[in-house]
């Protein structure tokens, strides 16, 4: 099985890396090695692979390490737009404050005067803390990072749920309020106009009385 | 008068405490990005024009910037070696 760096280094060609989803049709992924020291990446080689994606997808998700190393740095560099995915920690915050930075001034659009569109998604949230004044509250957030808000994604089990079968929250229980959060985050990063909602979970007789036989 | 507070149901939250060090962490922060290619730049160019008369050693050219509430304080600290002719000194300063 072949990767992002040997596809860089000239190993593999494109079409050797790519794997594709098994549940999505339309869904193809390119794996970053997991074993390999990630120096090996360079900007060009990052450019190359990005030029060719262009030719052959619609959209390309290039996920980012956490945090503001190199890592995040090269995942940026050839961006059209950035979703910047955030938590109500100052630790989180601050890291998203240099990354807004960095997007204004790091990227090859920036480098060139024009814009990487952002867009901020706060994942983990929960409404009735903000509430009671001990978690950050979206405004909070959004008057420290100035950034356009994409979605709110609730603290919710079903997300470490969904991890540890290896699925995304959103095929693994689609109903679940995280599921719908994304969802909905999706559709406006589409351009349809949705409401700004925190998503709840729909809890029916029986949920409630299970999950207090259980508790 | 806090521990009341908290008793009689008034709990403070403790966002307010991670908005304040929030805000505190990126002024200095965002202060700072826009800062170093500047102090770099002045420090360069005062080296330059400095070392145009005095023979000084690169690393002895400090230059600061002390962000205060309502000014600034530009700190610009040069250690000029002892062998330089007296003439110049009086030039320098």
């Amino acid at each position: 099985m072949f990767d992002l760096i040997n596809v860089v280094q000239g190993v593999a060609k494109l079409p050797q890396a790519l794997i594709r989803d098994k549940r999505l049709e339309n869904l193809w992924l390119l794996p970053a090695s997991q074993t390999r020291d990630k120096d090996a990446l360079t900007e060009e080689g990052i450019n190359r692979v990005i030029a060719d994606l262009r030719t052959k997808f619609d959209w390309i998700l290039c996920d980012s390490p956490a945090g503001i190393e190199r890592g995040a740095t090269l995942a940026m560099r050839y961006a059209d737009e950035a979703i910047i995915v955030t938590n109500p920690e100052v630790s989180s915050v601050r890291d998203s404050d240099r990354i807004i930075g960095m997007l204004d001034s790091k990227t090859v659009r920036a480098e060139r005067g024009e814009r990487v569109e952002k867009h901020l998604l706060v994942t983990r949230y929960d409404a009735a803390r903000a509430a009671r004044g001990e978690m950050l509250s979206i405004d909070d957030i959004l008057e420290i990072l100035a950034t356009p808000l994409l979605g709110i994604v609730p603290e919710s089990q079903d997300v470490l749920k969904a991890s540890n079968v290896g699925s995304p929250v959103t095929l693994n229980n689609a109903n679940s309020a995280p599921a719908r959060a994304y969802i909905d985050a999706v559709r406006r990063l589409m351009g349809e106009t949705i409401a700004m909602t925190v998503p709840v979970e729909r809890k029916g007789l029986m949920d409630r009385l299970l999950r207090r036989r259980a508790a | 008068m806090m521990n009341l507070m908290r008793l009689f149901g008034g709990r403070a939250g403790s966002a307010p405490v991670a908005r304040e060090r929030l805000q505190i962490l990126l002024a200095h922060e965002r202060g700072r990005n826009g800062g170093p290619d500047l102090l770099e730049v002045l420090r360069s160019e005062i080296l330059g024009v400095v070392s145009k008369h005095i023979d000084l050693d690169p690393d002895k050219v400090v230059v600061k910037m002390d962000r205060g509430k309502f000014v600034s304080m530009l700190e610009v600290d040069i250690e000029v070696p002892n062998g330089v002719q007296r003439s110049m000194m009086v030039a320098a300063t």
